[in-house]
């Protein structure tokens, strides 16, 4: 198991048993920026190597994707879940958008394994963000949703997490590997101690969903692991299509199978204030953020190394 | 020292609506506002602050009474039902009623 891993375990056990551990706000603020910085700036210098207009099918597909996933779960929460609308459609909005924190472990995944996997997914994070939160407000609201739309859009395209991957991407762009060999002391080199950190604080958090996960229970916890399982699914057949290579399979899929925290709860809280976020929360970060790290990403691994052998792709 | 009697409003609540709760508060006549961060336990469960969309803010404004109750009246129409939300209200003395 990841280091990284073993650190998110010591989180959430110590958040069970009401360890008076916490990082301070500003730590987490910090290590969120700066993980946030690293990865854009990483695809950045990928995105200045490739012919951009190359990528401008693989980019419309993914988004194609990021609208129809929250279109695939919110049936399932409406009908087996029994959920109000409000609610039914605010957890598709953060199961059809991703996480920038799962996406950080992946990478370490493959990293510490040497699978290589295409550099700009960066790219594809940003992308995914934005369209399940529209398709969440549509299913709220209904297509008169004009102004609501607007009013969540600049909450989500100046949200920290877009401005920070989107600034980190043009100026990976602009600076280029050579560029950025002076910040790599800061924000390369030391990637893996922040994830560290980072996931300390994260399985804290995750540990503090489980009272709520009680309360709403085995539903919850159903479609908190098998909805990533699907969507991973999902992504590992796109990324067949789009002729990505094993470690780029990997990353897609763990990208359609990851749940928002942090972008979709605070668009949802402004544009469909009725849906309960104790819900959502408790099922992406209590099931699904967890699920994913220690079980979904060796899966999804796994799941993409059988169907590359089966279709004797790269 | 003359002193002028005004309402103090403390209002405690998410931080998720900031940005859309000062615009309202601006609208509906306060002058000012002073915020802090807070974290503790209502009707809605503990919020520990710790991390984005478990953080809790206390707005504090001084006005008229007028006004006060123009924002009383607002965050009831607006914000009650669906946000984790209190108001309370005190009498307060000002030095420079100007500025409130």
């Amino acid at each position: 198991m990841d280091p990284v891993v073993l650190f998110f375990l010591l989180g959430v056990t110590a958040g069970v048993l009401r360890s008076e551990l916490r990082l301070p706000v500003q730590v987490y603020e910090l290590l969120s920026i700066m993980l946030l910085l690293a990865i854009g700036m990483k695809g950045g210098i990928e995105l200045a190597r490739q012919p951009f207009l190359q990528l401008v099918p693989q980019m419309l597909a993914v988004i194609v994707m990021g609208f129809i996933l929250p279109l695939l779960s919110f049936p399932v929460l409406l009908a087996f879940g029994r959920l109000p609308r409000a609610d039914a459609a605010s957890i598709a909005a953060h199961y059809g958008s991703v996480s920038v924190g799962t996406f950080a472990v992946v990478v370490a995944y493959l990293g510490s394994r040497e699978v290589d996997f295409e550099a700009y997914m960066p790219l594809f994070v940003v992308l995914l963000e934005i369209p399940a939160i529209l398709v969440g407000i549509v299913l709220a609201k209904g297509l008169a949703s004009g102004g609501k739309l607007r009013e969540s859009a600049h909450e989500v395209l100046l949200g920290k997490s877009i401005v920070l991957l989107v600034g980190g991407l043009i100026i990976g762009w602009i600076a280029g590997a050579d560029g950025l060999a002076k910040l790599a002391p800061l924000f390369f080199d030391p990637f893996q101690g922040l994830l560290a950190l980072f996931l300390l604080e994260m399985g804290l958090v995750t540990a503090s969903q489980i009272g709520t996960l009680r309360r709403y229970g085995v539903f919850l916890l159903a479609f908190g692991v098998l909805t990533p399982v699907l969507s991973a699914l999902i992504g590992l057949g796109l990324a067949l299509v789009l002729g990505l290579s094993l470690g780029g399979a990997v990353v897609l899929a763990t990208l359609a199978a990851s749940a928002s925290y942090i972008a979709v709860p605070a668009a949802m809280r402004i544009s469909v204030p009725e849906a309960n976020p104790a819900l959502s929360l408790a099922a992406s970060l209590g099931v699904t953020f967890p699920f994913n790290v220690l079980f979904g990403i060796p899966l999804y691994h796994w799941l993409a190394g059988q169907l590359y052998a089966i279709t004797g792709a790269a | 020292m003359e002193q002028h009697p005004r309402r103090l409003l403390t209002i405690v609540t998410e931080s998720a609506i900031e940005s859309h709760l000062i615009r309202h508060l601006e609208r509906w006549g306060a002058h000012g506002y002073t915020i802090t961060d807070a974290r503790g336990k209502g009707t809605r469960g503990v919020r520990e602050g710790n991390w984005e969309a478990n953080r809790n803010l206390r707005i504090e404004i001084v006005c008229d009474d007028t006004t006060a109750g123009r924002i009383a009246e607002g965050l009831r129409e607006h914000y009650y039902d669906n946000y984790a939300m209190i108001l309370y209200t005190s009498d307060v003395d000002v030095l420079r009623p100007e500025k409130f």
